[in-house]
């Protein structure tokens, strides 16, 4: 009967192992994928003529395949996606936390979630429509299409990771905290400033690169709104990021074409893969605070 | 509600074909229709070719019930690349194969013409360009609407992304390839679409079956684009539609009978109610 129990035990733990294992093959799968087909491209193009080659003609005669266009628009867009989204999500997140009645807590938290499950492509067409065309008007510009464009979608797109994780950080600030800071005679303000947001900083951080992470990745909302024309980066100049470059090319390329954008991808990978180890450290750190 | 009536009309167009093999009753028909084939036909490739090839795949599995019917639309290259690899039955390409594709084994069948049209949004006063203007226009030499006799305001180059066929076809036709100042390379024909009709100053090509009434075909060289104009080559900005088959290795039984089924003159009015013009 022990016996018997214990061969139950051990075909489970063995089912479970095999499930948790699953994910990791398929993750090793990925990278080996993505090394395996992007290095060849990259060996053949040259690591800094890849990188830092200013113009990227994938079909011409005589093509070039520089991305520094592409890995310069990422950064420039997810900066300033990150510029925009930070202040907004962060002051929201401390309103919520600490200062909302619960009755507004409730509906703002709500449109935030709904604001999260949006699909990407919604997004895009929205701001394809009625963003693009304003940016035009707006600016007394020949076409919208343009990185700020880009921009603002993915402020937007990044405001519930943002919010959602700072305020699961500042929540999680001690009360004994603030009741002291209010005991002392500071006002709630000073608490919240002085005492809750820098308790809940690396939280607070770790919402900022999840932020990152969330808009460096982006691939089809920007694909709508940023023209995809291969220029260097410029406000108001249609750009092309390295996701959309890679999705817009990959239906008909072929040949080495087909490698560079496996070679795109790569670089996002390690990008993203950066941004998971800062994303880690922030996280470790705040578990270690508390 | 515009493609639902197109498709309204090939399936009425493919009904009356029928009938009217049915009344002829020549002896071909009879074997086939008798014999009762069974089994897929596959084919991938052009997204252009969507609407040509939906309608012809319905048609043909009205008259074949037998015969499952599949399209892939995944681009000119991948079709062409999947039918060499053996993972379709007919590859769809919007390109003439390169003498390279021939070499490697594989045959071209001219289905039907597709001419490229060139829209502008319909507040744009110009109607007519030459093709030498259009080629102007996309190289940057032309920047300005009130040079080709429009309002005052710069030119938006709308374009397709690197590979796709109606680029290319573009290009090629206007002898601007590798050229091209694109303002935006959009990923499909609607996307094009969609620009040029929420922009005063935008100029796009796109396939003219798909072209919808918000935006405005232009006239080149005085000849608007149209299924005679096409068909007789007075249009010049035109590609063909091919169906790619592997030279050596034969069609399964389906596959066959509907490649026969595609290329006889008796689907001539499906492709007329898809847009393009039949070469058969």
């Amino acid at each position: 009967m022990k016996n018997k129990k214990h061969l139950t035990e051990t075909i489970i733990h063995g089912i479970f192992l095999i499930l948790g294992l699953l994910t990791v093959g398929c993750v090793l799968l990925i990278t080996i994928y993505l090394v395996i087909s992007g290095i060849p491209a990259i060996r053949e193009i040259g690591l800094i003529d890849f990188l830092f080659g200013k113009t990227w003609a994938s079909t011409a005669s005589e093509p070039s395949f520089g991305i520094l266009p592409f890995l310069l628009t990422s950064i420039y867009g997810t900066a300033g996606a990150i510029l925009l989204g930070v202040p907004v999500g962060f002051f929201t997140a401390v309103y919520l936390a600490k200062v909302a009645n619960p009755k507004v807590k409730s509906i703002v938290s709500s449109a935030i979630s709904l604001l999260a499950s949006i699909p990407s492509v919604v997004y895009g067409l929205v701001g394809m429509l009625i963003l693009v065309p304003g940016i035009r008007e707006v600016f007394s510009l020949p076409d919208g299409a343009s990185l700020l464009a880009a921009i603002i979608v993915l402020a937007i797109m990044v405001l519930p990771s943002i919010i959602n994780v700072s305020l699961t950080a500042l929540e999680a600030v001690p009360k004994e905290y603030e009741d002291a800071s209010l005991a002392l005679g500071a006002t709630p303000t000073e608490t919240y400033f002085r005492v809750s947001v820098p308790a809940a900083k690396s939280g607070i951080a770790a919402a900022i690169v999840l932020g990152v992470g969330r808009a460096i990745g982006e691939a089809m909302a920007v694909i709508m709104v940023s023209g995809n024309a291969p220029n260097m980066p410029s406000l108001f100049e249609s750009v092309r990021f390295l996701t959309t470059a890679v999705a817009s090319e990959m239906a008909y390329s072929s040949g080495l074409q087909r490698q560079a954008l496996f070679s795109i991808a790569l670089v996002l990978f390690f990008f993203i893969m950066l941004i998971n180890a800062v994303l880690n450290f922030f996280l470790k750190k705040s578990k270690e605070e508390h | 509600m515009k493609r639902f009536g197109i498709l309204t009309i090939a399936a009425a167009l493919a009904v009356t074909t029928l009938a009217g093999c049915g009344s002829n009753s020549s002896s071909n028909s009879n074997t086939s229709s008798n014999t009762e084939v069974t089994g897929t036909v596959s084919t991938d490739g052009s997204t252009s070719m969507e609407k040509v090839i939906g309608s012809l795949g319905e048609a043909f599995e009205a008259e074949n019930s037998g015969i499952t019917f599949t399209y892939n639309p995944t681009g000119s290259g991948s079709g062409i690349t999947a039918v060499s690899e053996g993972r379709c039955d007919i590859g769809l390409s919007s390109r003439a194969l390169t003498d390279e594709e021939k070499e490697s084994g594989l045959t071209e069948t001219i289905l039907a013409l597709d001419g490229i049209a060139i829209i502008v949004n319909p507040e744009n006063p110009v109607n007519d360009l030459s093709l030498e203007q259009i080629a102007q226009i996309y190289t940057g030499e032309i920047t300005n609407w009130s040079e080709v006799g429009g309002s005052d305001s710069e030119i938006v180059l709308i374009g397709r992304e690197a590979g796709s066929g109606t680029r290319d076809g573009f290009e090629s036709i206007t002898g601007t390839e590798d050229l091209c100042q694109y303002r935006q390379e959009l990923t499909s024909t609607g996307d094009v679409i969609t620009t040029v009709a929420n922009n005063p100053g935008a100029i796009g090509y796109a396939s003219l079956a798909s072209i919808s009434d918000t935006v405005k075909a232009i006239t080149v060289d005085g000849v608007a684009p149209s299924e005679e104009t096409v068909k007789d080559g007075s249009y010049v900005v035109q590609r063909p539609f091919v169906l790619v088959t592997k030279t050596d290795t034969p069609l399964s039984e389906a596959a066959q009978l509907f490649f026969d089924y595609a290329t006889s003159a008796d689907v001539e009015d499906i492709l007329t109610g898809a847009g393009v013009v039949s070469a058969n």
